[in-house]
Formats: structure tokens, C-alpha cells, sequence
């Protein structure tokens, strides 16, 4: 369970995050809706625990415990992943080499027996299948030259490896054709376990037609201003955010 | 895969001071007198027990380097050496050529061990190693030890120090020395032909595979102690050979040179493949002490269809300034150059190599991979020229460079020549920086900052990692994150 309270978050002395609330139940999944610069992507990369951002005040606790303190990598061997919005090129290193490396790093930090190599191959093949990820793709340097919606689809391959307790999904719609965004929600949707929560970031309801959510936060000017549940995304398409635009102001 | 998560766990278990073969040997050593002159080079060839045309070769150099100055134009910037403030030979004491490694002091014994290279045959052939390396181990000035000389014998190979080469092989070394380093090549080269103390020799017949991979280990362990080696190898008609070095030095505060020369010769049809791992002390953070590394390395492949091999894995010296190079001057010859060159904390490297083709149809390819971390600055330099009868010449340069951090620099220096309109040269160069999203998103994925590096770093350099000897592979990988430990967060 993600409990967050009374974020308040800096970037370069500039508030982005001004008091934020918000709890996402353990088997829930949880949509994050607002006009662009409320601080929807920022949310995301504070959990995920991106130096670039100065905690203010405020607390996240991930199952009780406060996250703030811990390193990007130890909040992941925790279970948050990320799926970033623009996914970053490795140029050299091989996808499967990256998967391999990520993954053990992950098991070994809980305890867990590293992954053999004709294991994690079967597993990833697996997982590449459901989502129609061309089994060449895994031989080429992680996301170098791959398409967005490629690079998307290699972000729930990952998300779909690595079984995180909670899933924060940052704008994944962008730059998907309706194929592809397909895909991505089949693949999503798949991991809904009732022992993960995910937060699905998006600034359209489209994603939300095949990805329905459980709860609909809106976010304007660093705070979730009203709380509701799937058939708030309904309305939000229908009437746009001006409403929340002059509230915040 | 695995090998990273060793090289992690092998970081993580260095302290503060990542250079683990700092330490210094305590033994009793021979010293000549501080300084240069002409009595110390004679010094030196008596200590040798050198004929009379040898002594003249080294004091004909000596008069000519007086006449020389050290070149300037690299990217490196360094106080002034002062050339009378050094020993130009030290020999430990117990060392009067040495019969069996029974007559070696223990204490240097126990040095090689430390540094995890055996010298006992029988330990080698006891291990579970299947592979067997000859190991010719030089220490300060003299080489205390050379392994599987009998074997290698059988093959009718001459791997021997040059010093015994001199006094048992004199019409082969006659022959060669200074015959792709000329005496007054550079400044550097002519002193090393003067002073030269010892290095390895290579001589392997005509058609003969060298039944195994040979080596040089060299250690500088006195203070205030140049080391001038030398080594000169020769692969008859047909024949190949492979070729390692490694190097390391204690960690002192004050500088220390290494000039050292290498001269190899290919005739038809051999194949020489020389690798090195080069990690002398590179000075502390703040830029004390660290070995000035200013070496001549020179292959020529005089026969036709011949092929030399450089590869190179430069991590440690304060100063670097080297370019192996290749003369490729038989018909149908090729030469490849392939390099990683590391820098962190205030190192200075300004390293590449020269590919000369003088023969028709010959080839050449050049990888080179530069990675500066810290402060550091890390040049590549390197010339590719075509003579006018070079009908046919071809080269290829990959030349890559990846900066971490923002205090480093990295300069790409290319020099293409031709003078032959058939001869076809490529070049490609490509810089990047590992970014702080790039790191971000290897963290958020559960590695932590030094896997991170160490998985990128490697993606960047594992074409040339490819063309190291199996063994020696698994060295570079750890020594490369080592060497980069410290340099992010």
C-alpha cells in the first residue's frame, strides 16, 4: 500500500508539489489525471527517488515504511518500478544482458538465489510473446534505435520481469497508435495481482478505456484536488480541466 | 554477465584507495649512483656483462640524446623531470644471476605472488588452469625469473631476457635491435638505448606455432628508480606468437619514469599478437606521485602478408604518452590498434597509434575506446598514412569516447595522410557522457551506481575486450570498474 502525505517538493527552489494526498490500496489500481505541469511526472520520479528533486516535507510510506530516505535502487528492490514516459537508450549494453543484470541485482538485494541464464531466457520469452515483442529486439542494445511504442512495450517487458509491489506508469499512452496501446494495456492489465498496486499517470481518459481504474485522482498546481472513482475520468473528457485550471488559480 | 557482478563485488571489497598494488617489497637492492653520465652507462653495460659493440651502441645513444629535447607536443602537462635526480639501475642484492628460483630472494618471490603471477612451474602445471603462460618477470632492473624456458626450447622459441640475449644471441640481436626504433627515434628511445636494464626476448623459428602465450611482468619497486626496459621480439617466416604484459609499481608520492622501447618484427607470413594491461600507480586523487609512462612501442611487418597486433588496456600512470604503431611494409601486411584507455582522478593520457603503409594492398584497423571519469583528460592521437607506391591501402578507425562526470575531457586528434589515390581510409568518432537519466533509469531498474557504470563501461569497450587472450579478458573487466570506482555520486 502507497500512502503519501502532505508532499511538499522543490526543484531548483521552484514548488512543484505544494501538500499532496493520496493512498492507493494494496490490488488497486489507481489513475493520476491533470493538466500538464501539475506535477503529475514529478510524483512519479519523487516515489521512484530521483536526486534532482528536494523533499520539502511531507512523508511516503510504501507498506508503512518511509521510502524517502532509501537510494533509487533499494526503493526498486523494494517494488516500485517505473515505466518512464521516455524510456532511456544504453547504447552496448544488450537488452538481455540489462534484464539479467537488473533482475539479479533485484533478487540478490531480497535475498533470492540469482536467476541461471536458461531461466531467465524462458522467462523473458515468455513475457516478450504477450506483448509481440520481436525476440530480435532482445539482441540489440536496450532501446537503442527502437521505436516509441517499442520502447514502451520494453518497459512492460521489464515491469512484467522485474514483479514489482508497485507499479507507477508515467504517461505510457504517449506517442502509442491504438495497436500498440492495445498491447501495453493487455500487458498491464495481466499484472493486476491483488498483492500490487499501480498508479497510472495519464493526461487522456483514452488509456483508461482499456486500462479502467479502480480510483481517478485529479491533480492541478501540485496537489490532488478531488478524488473519485472510474466514471470521474468520464467526466473530466467530457468537460477538459478548465474548471480545475481556475480553481488552482 | 557474471564477470560484472564479480568486478562489483571486487570494487566494493577495495578501500578508499583503490590501487591495490601500492605495497612496497623490502629487500636489500644494488644501486648505481644517482644521475646520468657516461660512467653510469657503462656502469650498466659492465653490470651486464655486455660485449664491447653493445657498450658502444648505448653510449653512441647517450651522446645523442644530450643533443635531444623532450617532445611537447602531446596533451600532457607535467613538471620538469630532472633527469640527475634518478637511479638508472637497481638490482636486488641477492641477484647474481640467478640459476634456479631457489637462488631468488623469497621476498621478491612473495611480491609476484601478491600480484598473482606464478613463477613456479610446477605450481603452474599443478593448477587447474588449463592454459599455460611462460612468464618473464623483471623487477626494477633486472629480470629475476623466466618460466618454461626448457619447453618453450623444444619448440626451438629463444624467450629469454635481454640482457642474456645480448651475451647468448648476439647475431640476433645484432640484427634487429634498433631496427624499427632507430636510436634517435625520439628523445625517450634514445634514452632508453642507453640506459636500457633488462626486458624480454622473443625469438620464434620459421613455421613454428609458440607453443604457448608468453609474458613480461614488469614491477618497479625501488624509489626514485626509472625503469628502461626493453623488449624485442622476432616472428620468423610463417610463425606466430602471442605476447602479454602487465605492469604495476608501489604507491610513493613522488614520480617515477618508465620509458620503455618495444621493437617487433613480422616477416612472411608470421602473426605477432601483443597484448598489455597497464596499470602503474596513476597518483592519488589530488595528483601525487603516479608513474610518467613515456614509451615507444613500434611493430613492423617487414614480411609480406604478415600481421601485428596490438591491443592495449591502459588504466593507471600519471602521464601516458604511447602509440603503438605499426609499419606495414610487406605486400599484403596488416596491423590492427585496438585500445582502452582509461582515465579518472587528475590522469593525463595522450595515447593512439600510428598505422604506416608503405606495401601494396596492405590493411589496417584501429578500435579505440577512451573513457575519462574525475579530472582527467584523455586523448586519442593517431596518424594514418599511405605511401605513394601503397596501391590498394586500406584502414579502418572506430574511435569512441565516454566522459562520466563533468570535470573530465576528452580530444580526438586524427591524422590521415596519403599520397596514393587507390588507397581507401575511414574514419568514424563518436564522443558521449553517461547521463544523469541514463544512470537514474539503470537505478530505478535495482542496480546500484557502481553496477550501473560497470555494465555501461563495459557495453562500451567489449569490442575490444573480444580481442584479449581469454584470462587476461577477465582481468580488464575488473580492472576497469576499479579503476573507475569513486568516479560517480
Amino acid at each position: 500500500m502507497l500512502e503519501i502525505r502532505n508532499l511538499v517538493v522543490d526543484i531548483e527552489d521552484k514548488r512543484i508539489l505544494n501538500g499532496l494526498d493520496l493512498t492507493v490500496n494494496t490490488g488497486e489500481v489507481a489513475a493520476i489525471m491533470g493538466p500538464n505541469g501539475s506535477g503529475k511526472s514529478t510524483l512519479s520520479y519523487v516515489i521512484a527517488g530521483k536526486e534532482d528533486y528536494t523533499v520539502v516535507d511531507g512523508e511516503i510510506l510504501l507498506d508503512g515504511e518511509s521510502i524517502l530516505e532509501l537510494e533509487p535502487f533499494e526503493r526498486a528492490a523494494k517494488g516500485v518500478f517505473l515505466a518512464f514516459q521516455y524510456p532511456l537508450e544504453i547504447p552496448g549494453v544488450g537488452t538481455m544482458t540489462f534484464l539479467k543484470a537488473a533482475l539479479n541485482a533485484q533478487r540478490k538485494a531480497r535475498g533470492e538465489a540469482e536467476l541461471t541464464t536458461p531461466d531467465l531466457m524462458r522467462r523473458v520469452k515468455a513475457a516478450a510473446t504477450k506483448l509481440a515483442i520481436d525476440p530480435e529486439m532482445l539482441k540489440r542494445p536496450l532501446n537503442v534505435g527502437f521505436s516509441g511504442g517499442e520502447k514502451k512495450r520494453m518497459e512492460i517487458l521489464q515491469m512484467a520481469l522485474l514483479e514489482p509491489s508497485l507499479c507507477i506508469l508515467d504517461e505510457t499512452d504517449s506517442g502509442l497508435d491504438i495497436d500498440a496501446l492495445k498491447i501495453v494495456a493487455d500487458g498491464v492489465n495481466a499484472l493486476r495481482a491483488p498483492d500490487r498496486s499501480s498508479l497510472v499517470i495519464t493526461h487522456y481518459q483514452r488509456l483508461l478505456d482499456y486500462i479502467v481504474p479502480d480510483t481517478v485522482h485529479v491533480m492541478a498546481n501540485g496537489r490532488v484536488v478531488r478524488s473519485g472513482g472510474k466514471e470521474l475520468a468520464i467526466e473530466l473528457e467530457a468537460n477538459g480541466y478548465a474548471d480545475y485550471r481556475q480553481q488552482a488559480a | 554477465m557474471p564477470a560484472v557482478q564479480e568486478t562489483v563485488e571486487r570494487v566494493k571489497a577495495i578501500d578508499v584507495d583503490q590501487y591495490k598494488y601500492g605495497f612496497e617489497t623490502i629487500i636489500e637492492t644494488d644501486k648505481a649512483p644517482k644521475g646520468l653520465s657516461e660512467e653510469i652507462v657503462r656502469f650498466i653495460s659492465a653490470k651486464k656483462g655486455e660485449p664491447a659493440w653493445m657498450t658502444e651502441w648505448r653510449l653512441d645513444a647517450y651522446q645523442r640524446w644530450l643533443t635531444m629535447r623532450e617532445p611537447k607536443w602531446a596533451r600532457v602537462d607535467y613538471p620538469p623531470i630532472d633527469y640527475q635526480d634518478a637511479y638508472y639501475y637497481a638490482a636486488p642484492k641477492r641477484l647474481a644471476g640467478p640459476e634456479t628460483l631457489d637462488d631468488v630472494d623469497p621476498e621478491i618471490l612473495k611480491t609476484y605472488e601478491k600480484l598473482g603471477i606464478p613463477l613456479r612451474e610446477q605450481e603452474i602445471l599443478a593448477g587447474v588452469k588449463t592454459s599455460r603462460v611462460a612468464v618473464d618477470a623483471v623487477f626494477d632492473s633486472v629480470s629475476v625469473a623466466t618460466t618454461f624456458k626448457a619447453e618453450l626450447a623444444k619448440a626451438g622459441v629463444i624467450f629469454c631476457p635481454i640482457s642474456e640475449a645480448i651475451r647468448e644471441h648476439p647475431e640476433l640481436v645484432k640484427k634487429y635491435l634498433g631496427s624499427v626504433v632507430p636510436v634517435t627515434d625520439n628523445f625517450f628511445a634514445t634514452l632508453n638505448s642507453a640506459v636500457f636494464t633488462d626486458g624480454s626476448f622473443v625469438y620464434v623459428p620459421p613455421g613454428v606455432r609458440c607453443p604457448m602465450e608468453l609474458s613480461t611482468y614488469f614491477r618497479i619497486n625501488e624509489r626514485n628508480t626509472g625503469q628502461f626496459e626493453r623488449t624485442l621480439i622476432i616472428a620468423d617466416k610463417g610463425s606466430y606468437v602471442s605476447y602479454l604484459e602487465g605492469c604495476t609499481a608501489p604507491q610513493r608520492d613522488e614520480n617515477q619514469l618508465h620509458a620503455a622501447v618495444v621493437e617487433l618484427i613480422a616477416l612472411d607470413d608470421a602473426e605477432i599478437k601483443y597484448s598489455t594491461v597497464q596499470n602503474w600507480y596513476p597518483g592519488d586523487a589530488q595528483g601525487r606521485g603516479g608513474i610518467f609512462n613515456f614509451v615507444t612501442k613500434r611493430g613492423d611487418c617487414r614480411g609480406a602478408r604478415s600481421k601485428i597486433s596490438w591491443t592495449q588496456v591502459e588504466t593507471g600512470s600519471a602521464i601516458t604518452w604511447k602509440y603503438p604503431s605499426c609499419i606495414l611494409r610487406g605486400d599484403g601486411s596488416s596491423g590492427e590498434f585496438y585500445s582502452i584507455a582509461i582515465s579518472n582522478g587528475r590522469q593525463q593520457v595522450d595515447s593512439g597509434t600510428k598505422m604506416i603503409h608503405l606495401g601494396k594492398n596492405t590493411a589496417s584497423r584501429i578500435i579505440s575506446k577512451g573513457i575519462a571519469a574525475g579530472r582527467s583528460d584523455n586523448t586519442y592521437r593517431g596518424l594514418v598514412s599511405a605511401h605513394r607506391k601503397a596501391s590498394g591501402a586500406r584502414n579502418f578507425t572506430n574511435c569512441d569516447s565516454l566522459l562520466i562526470g563533468d570535470g573530465c575531457g576528452a580530444h580526438t586528434v586524427p591524422y590521415i595522410e596519403s599520397k596514393n589515390a587507390s588507397a581507401v581510409f575511414e574514419h568514424e568518432a563518436t564522443t558521449s557522457k553517461i547521463s544523469d537519466d541514463q544512470m537514474f533509469y539503470c537505478l530505478q531498474r535495482g542496480l546500484s551506481s557502481e553496477e550501473a557504470v560497470a555494465l555501461i563501461v563495459n557495453g562500451f569497450v567489449k569490442d575490444v575486450l573480444q580481442q584479449l587472450p581469454m584470462e587476461f579478458a577477465v582481468e580488464a573487466q575488473k580492472l576497469i570498474s576499479i579503476s573507475l570506482e569513486g568516479s560517480v555520486g
